[in-house]
């Protein structure tokens, strides 16, 4: 047990919301879930028990979006242990993700093991597999609100609950996908073997992997342009005229991007209620807690605000910063310049590491006015981003630096950048040569590309860590910039403290995933909407001509 | 279109001294007419359309006013082809070089047509180094910033920051985008090799070979390229020595490989800045707005005459004054005093050398207006 609350002090009900006073939605149907202060009674339960036919339509399916909220009410041991195994299931399906090929025997039958371990529907057609669909159902709801909370989080869930889902649908039989994608409303007009024959050729290039003998065999759809946005984004089907050729075979694609801009959009949802959910007392700890033991803290609040003194950036970049923020530093020092991308994965990083918002325009401005830009032009335009990023202009949101997943996952270098995560955009060659010039032993060059080539560019970087500060074992899985920083500091400056240090009781947790590393080579990764919509704002007056 | 579609458009005014203003909206074309007289802005950015006017952003909810549409647009700057470019870098532009963009916007043009099944786009010329192309079909003006993208990546060949070389890698099987991209190409080729000698890296260092073959790990005939490329004098036989090595290549193996497409398409395929497109809130200059580094025009092109348009040939501010003065000078007398303000005006323009932009202009807007009728009006076969 991850969590031993203090007996609840009303009793063992669960109050999520309270109808009465504050009214607050669940997700983006709408929909109401209620929690009155009624105390838990027995009877109702026994009474949901043996309405057998109100259950089946519950949860018709083994699968579902996840539209409507759950309603009942349910005690806060159950809320707890639910909550429990599904991180227990997101965690695995995650490390599952990292170790095996997704979809391959193994990945299924780890995966359709632990679910039933766990008693999550694993056998689609089951057919009284009403605990099962309610703990899954339920589940997903309660974690909504511990994963809702910021930017970093929502994406580690959402990734989760996707590759969760798809391992899910491809067990379906041919009948049962049928169903479902009828019960989502999803259902596509195919096109006629004419059609076919005439487009066959376009047809068998633009889907990898298919011969065409199976062109020949399989059923394609029409699908909508927005609907199959995960496949003609990453050029992976037939566009004419508006309109996309999907085979059967990818109409999984159609069906995770409908499931993710639906999730994508619950969550921004729950987020905006979630201060009612916070003010309960009983649950804010849970859920804090569950939200922890994931993807660790998010860099936003610092510690170290004012303690760092610009002169020893310097120095810094080249002992304590991650590649990626080494480099950035060395192009902005060369260029006196940094395209907005860098200056945004640059800038989160340096107020992460506590830079205060006076010495973060002195630093930009001192640097910016060696190059093209002059002082005036500077206080004009890109003061202003950077007071926006410490949420001073605009939304006043307070931008929180950049986890690794979110650099090698999002918005890709392109020409004249300096952004991304080297292990993940740089040439081999390149990183090879570079690492050289760090003075890298050539063995750990090689393991370094090695991790580089299987695509765990965050083992990578922690392998770059591990020889930079000749340790053995580094004591930490790495998933952000700023925590790459704060332990290269401890290190350096001898104070590291033995796990105790690492904060709450995550730090089993943590091991599990010491593995962590993202697969992107996954060609229908996360779109990121939530992120580009929040970096709207930092770059909307930068567009020269 | 809906009610108040205008009034929640936000316009931004760029003042005297870079001062922004942003989230302006007005209540009718005419009140934006004034306004604009009254603050003279050196430049006006069209934004979004909003859930609100965002002149009164701040009298709703936080959270609540939220850029709902826009037209999809897409920006190609020449800068971003300077580790291509020999001939000029950032923001200068020659003849040679515009090449590139004109065959960046032939084939983003065929794309969004054919593929993507676009009716009403509008290509503009951004007075300086790049072009702007508004997409303004209904459905597209609704999609959302990931759709944005996705279409961005769609368009996107060639990848990757400063930190990688070879920044193009086709797949086995050539996706019909990108085959019929070539198509555009090959009838370009000839012009791309004649007027960029530099194509293919000979231009001042004839010795050394072109940087994007150093990124060429992988192809079997990188060693042998290496040697003999020196030897070559111009791009177009460095070209043709490529090409046959790949065709010899290619007949004694069995995987596919495209390394010469590659190189090729590195150098002269369309290179969008996908933060222009992403964001649905994003502002972009409008048309005919006065380039206040150039003092060009930028003037809307017609791609029925697009090898014709010469960028340094388009209108500029004082041109356009002095072709007025002289206009107004010649039927002085005839002029009528007494004439509505708003008549001269329109009749003004049509003087001088930006009339045949206008016209380009409002042919694209009649062509969407009768699209639009023939939609409300006609039958639900649309
Ligand atoms: S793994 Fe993370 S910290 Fe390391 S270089 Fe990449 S993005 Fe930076
Ligand atoms: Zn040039």
């Amino acid at each position: 047990m991850l969590y031993s609350p203090n007996p609840p002090p009303l009793g063992r009900i669960l109050h999520l919301y309270n109808s009465t006073s504050r009214k607050r939605s669940w997700g983006s149907s709408g929909q109401r879930f209620h929690l009155n202060t009624m105390e838990f009674s027995r009877e109702r339960r026994l009474k949901a028990r043996l309405a057998g036919d109100r259950r089946g339509d519950l949860y018709p399916h083994s699968l579902q979006f996840y539209l409507q909220p759950p309603t009942e009410n349910i005690s806060l041991a159950e809320f707890e242990n639910f909550a429990i195994d599904r991180l227990k299931l997101l965690k695995l399906v995650e490390n599952l993700g990292v170790s095996y090929v997704k979809g391959s025997e193994e990945y299924k039958s780890k995966l359709g093991h632990e679910l039933r371990k766990l008693k999550f529907p694993y056998r689609v057609l089951a057919e009284d597999d009403y605990d099962a669909r309610r703990k899954d159902h339920i589940s997903h709801f309660i974690l909504r609100l511990a994963y809702c909370q910021s930017e970093d989080l929502r994406r580690w869930f959402i990734q989760q609950e996707i590759d969760l889902f798809r391992y899910r649908f491809n067990e379906l039989t041919d009948v049962l996908v049928q169903k479902f994608l009828k019960y989502v409303n999803l259902s596509y007009e195919a096109i006629s073997e004419e059609v076919k024959e005439k487009l066959s050729v376009q047809l068998l290039n633009s889907t990898p992997g298919l011969s065409g003998a199976k062109v020949e065999e399989l059923v394609f759809y029409k699908v909508p342009l927005p609907d199959a946005m995960d496949l003609f984004r990453v050029r992976r089907v037939y566009l004419l005229n508006g309109i996309a050729y999907v085979p059967h075979t990818d109409i999984i694609a159609i069906v995770l991007n409908n499931y993710r801009i639906k999730l994508s959009k619950a969550l921004a949802l729950t987020a905006r209620s979630l201060p009612a959910v916070q003010s309960d007392e009983r649950l804010q700890p849970l859920l804090n807690h569950l939200s922890h033991s994931y993807i660790g803290p998010d860099y936003s609040i610092q510690k170290n605000t004012g303690k760092i003194s610009l002169e020893l950036i310097d120095a810094l970049s080249v002992k304590s910063f991650p590649l990626c923020m080494r480099q950035l530093h060395k192009a902005l020092r060369d260029n006196h310049h940094l395209r907005h991308g860098g200056r945004i994965q640059y800038g989160l990083f340096l107020k992460g590491i506590g830079l205060t918002l006076e010495q973060a325009l002195q630093f930009w401005k001192s640097e910016f006015i060696k190059g093209k830009v002059d002082a005036d032009k500077f206080d004009k335009g890109y003061a202003y981003s950077i007071r926006h990023s410490y949420g001073k202009e605009g939304k006043r949101t307070d931008y929180t630096p950049f986890s690794c997943m979110k650099i090698i996952l999002s918005n890709p270098p392109s020409q004249g950048d300096y952004h991304g995560c080297p292990f993940r955009h740089s040439d081999p060659e390149l990183l090879k040569q570079k690492l050289q010039s760090y003075k890298i032993p050539p063995t750990g060059i090689t393991q370094i590309l090695e991790l580089v080539k299987g695509m765990h560019y965050q083992l990578a970087c922690q392998k770059y860590f591990q020889l930079t500060h000749d340790v053995d074992d580094i004591g930490f899985s790495l998933n952000h910039p700023n925590q790459y920083f704060a332990e290269s500091q401890k290190l350096l400056s001898g104070g590291r403290e033995v796990k105790k240090e690492t904060s709450e009781p995550e730090s089993s947790q943590q091991k599990l995933s010491n593995q962590k590393s993202t697969n992107s080579s996954s060609i229908l990764t996360s779109s990121n909407t939530d992120a580009d919509i929040e970096l709207e704002g930092l770059d909307a007056y930068f567009t020269e001509d | 279109v809906a009610k108040n579609y205008f009034q929640r458009r936000e316009f931004s005014f760029t003042l005297r001294d870079d001062i922004y203003v942003r989230y302006q909206s007005f209540n009718s074309p005419q009140e934006l007419e004034k306004e604009m007289q009254k603050m003279n802005p050196y430049k006006i950015d069209v934004g979004a359309v909003y859930s609100h006017r965002p002149s009164q952003r701040n009298t709703v909810h936080m959270g609540a006013f939220q850029a709902q549409e826009k037209e999809l647009v897409f920006d190609i700057d020449m800068t971003d082809y300077d580790d291509v470019r020999r001939c000029c870098s950032s923001a200068e532009i020659c003849s040679k070089c515009w090449t590139l963009m004109t065959i960046a916007i032939r084939i983003i043009d065929r794309a969004l047509v054919e593929d993507f099944g676009v009716k009403h786009r509008l290509w503009v010329y951004s007075g300086r180094r790049g072009v702007h192309c508004w997409v303004c079909d209904d459905s597209i003006r609704k999609w959302s910033s990931a759709l944005r993208s996705a279409a961005v990546e769609y368009l996107t060949l060639v990848k990757g920051g400063s930190e990688s070389v070879k920044k193009v890698n086709l797949a086995d099987s050539i996706h019909p985008f990108i085959r019929r991209s070539l198509l555009r190409f090959t009838d370009a080729l000839a012009d791309v090799k004649q007027v960029s000698a530099d194509l293919l890296g000979c231009r001042g260092q004839v010795s050394s070979p072109p940087a994007v073959l150093m990124g060429v790990n992988g192809s079997p005939v990188r060693e042998s390229l290496l040697r003999e490329f020196p030897k070559k004098r111009d791009s177009v036989q460095r070209w043709e020595l490529l090409k046959t090595k790949m065709d010899k290549h290619r007949a004694s193996s069995k995987k596919a490989c495209h390394t010469e497409w590659e190189i090729m398409l590195q150098y002269c395929f369309p290179r969008l800045d996908i933060n222009v497109s992403r964001g649905v809130g994003h502002l972009l200059k409008s048309p005919f707005s006065v380039h206040p580094k150039t003092g060009r025009v930028s003037v809307p092109i017609d791609l029925q005459c697009l090898d014709q348009f010469d960028p340094f040939a388009v209108p500029t501010i004082s041109g356009l004054c002095s072709e007025l003065d002289a206009a107004n000078e010649e039927d002085g007398e005839k002029e009528n005093e007494a004439e509505p303000g708003a008549k001269r005006r329109t009749r003004d323009y049509k003087k001088t050398s930006l009339a045949p932009y206008v016209r380009v202009f409002e042919q694209f807007v009649e062509e969407m207006d009768k699209w639009r009728k023939g939609w409300s009006g006609g039958g639900s076969e649309l």
